[in-house]
């Protein structure tokens, strides 16, 4: 099959470029977009990419597999090859550091203005503080977001403004922080979000939940949050 | 945050309210026009004439106007901010922009109260 990579090294390279490799895979198997590209770099080592836990739980390995974003790791070929062909870019609309490899600073800067842990002014309980089978079930859907981006990158919203809109996967977290019974700064937390841009930027075009690896639902979240800042308004 | 740069509204939720109530008010002219041409076919200049001379009906233009002016500024101040990164041209887009809102809403008062 034909595989065709951005590549990019700042330090030999005046512009991006496609690298075209033809390659067998071996026994034909139905192997995993991350596995082929190992095979990529066993032929070319300078080939760069970021992965870890190769089980789509550390979110590292987020790209653009013939134009959707995805985890390389737990997309099988089958998935994304069309006409035995792969075309595979960085993910969208962030600074390529390297091939694959993008610089997720806005990314994080957008999920730490969320302020992603639990405030609590009241006195800390002797062991912990405990909520109800409901009240946790109120998490589900939001706490497994795994930060691989593949969403946030996907929504033209953020790629027009990054700077400003939190994005998808950061107002998931947003609302995950909003929604946990645990947490007493519902009203700071809102206060921060009420402006043109961090949330109500999202036109709710729902490309976050059509490529989200963990099959969670941002514009959902979003909605969520837009409702609670009503209700405080009206 | 980024709270000074409130487009319309006194913040983001405003803008959006606005921008919702706004559509149902461009919605219900729309469809009130629509039901007026099919009950009335061959609408003549007499008929026309008569339905702006009622207050009720200049009211309701009016509410049309100053709705599609705010929906269209909103709107049009969300394209130049994903569009334009420029901070110069955004500026005299929207300056332009804004002039040409408010020249269309007078314009459209004085027909509205010239029938
Ligand atoms: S629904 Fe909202 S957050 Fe999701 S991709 Fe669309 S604009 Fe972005
Ligand atoms: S919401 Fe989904 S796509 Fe977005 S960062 Fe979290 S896991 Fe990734
Ligand atoms: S390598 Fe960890 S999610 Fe793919």
């Amino acid at each position: 099959m034909l595989v065709s990579v951005y590549r990019y090294n700042p330090e030999a390279d005046d512009a991006p470029y496609m690298q075209d490799i033809h390659i067998d895979i071996p026994g034909g198997k139905d192997i995993m977009v991350l596995d082929l590209l190992q095979l990529l770099k066993d032929k070319d080592p300078s080939l760069g990419y970021r992965r870890s836990c190769r089980e789509g739980v550390c979110g590292s390995d987020g790209m653009n597999m013939n134009g959707k974003n995805g985890l390389a790791c737990i997309t099988p070929l089958s998935a994304v090859v069309k006409k035995d062909k792969l075309v595979l870019r960085p993910l969208p609309g962030l600074p390529v550091i390297r091939d694959l490899v993008i610089d997720m600073a806005q990314f994080y800067a957008q999920y730490e203005k969320i302020k992603p842990f639990l405030i609590n002014s009241t006195p800390a309980p002797a062991i912990e503080r405990l909520q109800s089978p409901e009240q946790r079930a109120e998490l589900d859907g939001l706490y497994e977001c795994i930060l691989c981006a593949c969403c946030s990158t996907a929504c033209p919203s953020f790629w027009w403004n990054p700077d400003k809109f939190i994005g998808p996967s950061g107002l998931l977290q947003a609302y995950r922080f909003l929604a946990d019974s645990r947490d007493t700064a519902q009203a700071e937390r809102l206060a921060d979000l009420d402006d043109p841009f961090s949330v109500f930027r999202c036109h709710g075009i729902m490309n976050c939940v059509s490529v989200c690896p963990k099959g969670l639902n941002p514009t959902k979240a979003i909605g969520k949050i837009r409702n609670m800042l009503l209700q405080r308004a009206t | 945050m980024v709270t000074n740069v409130t487009s319309f509204g006194r913040s983001g939720l405003y803008d959006w309210m606005i921008q919702r109530v706004t559509a149902v008010v461009l919605l219900a002219y729309t469809l009130f026009i629509v039901g007026f041409l099919l009950i009335t076919p061959d609408v003549d200049f007499q008929q026309w004439q008569a339905l702006f001379a009622n207050t009720a009906m200049r009211i309701f233009t009016l509410l049309l106007v100053l709705s599609f002016a705010a929906h269209a500024w909103i709107g049009l101040w969300c394209v130049t901010t994903d569009y334009i990164p420029m901070t110069g041209l955004r500026f005299l887009v929207q300056a332009v922009t804004g002039l040409m809102t408010f020249v269309y809403v007078a314009w459209a008062i004085h027909i509205i109260w010239g029938v």
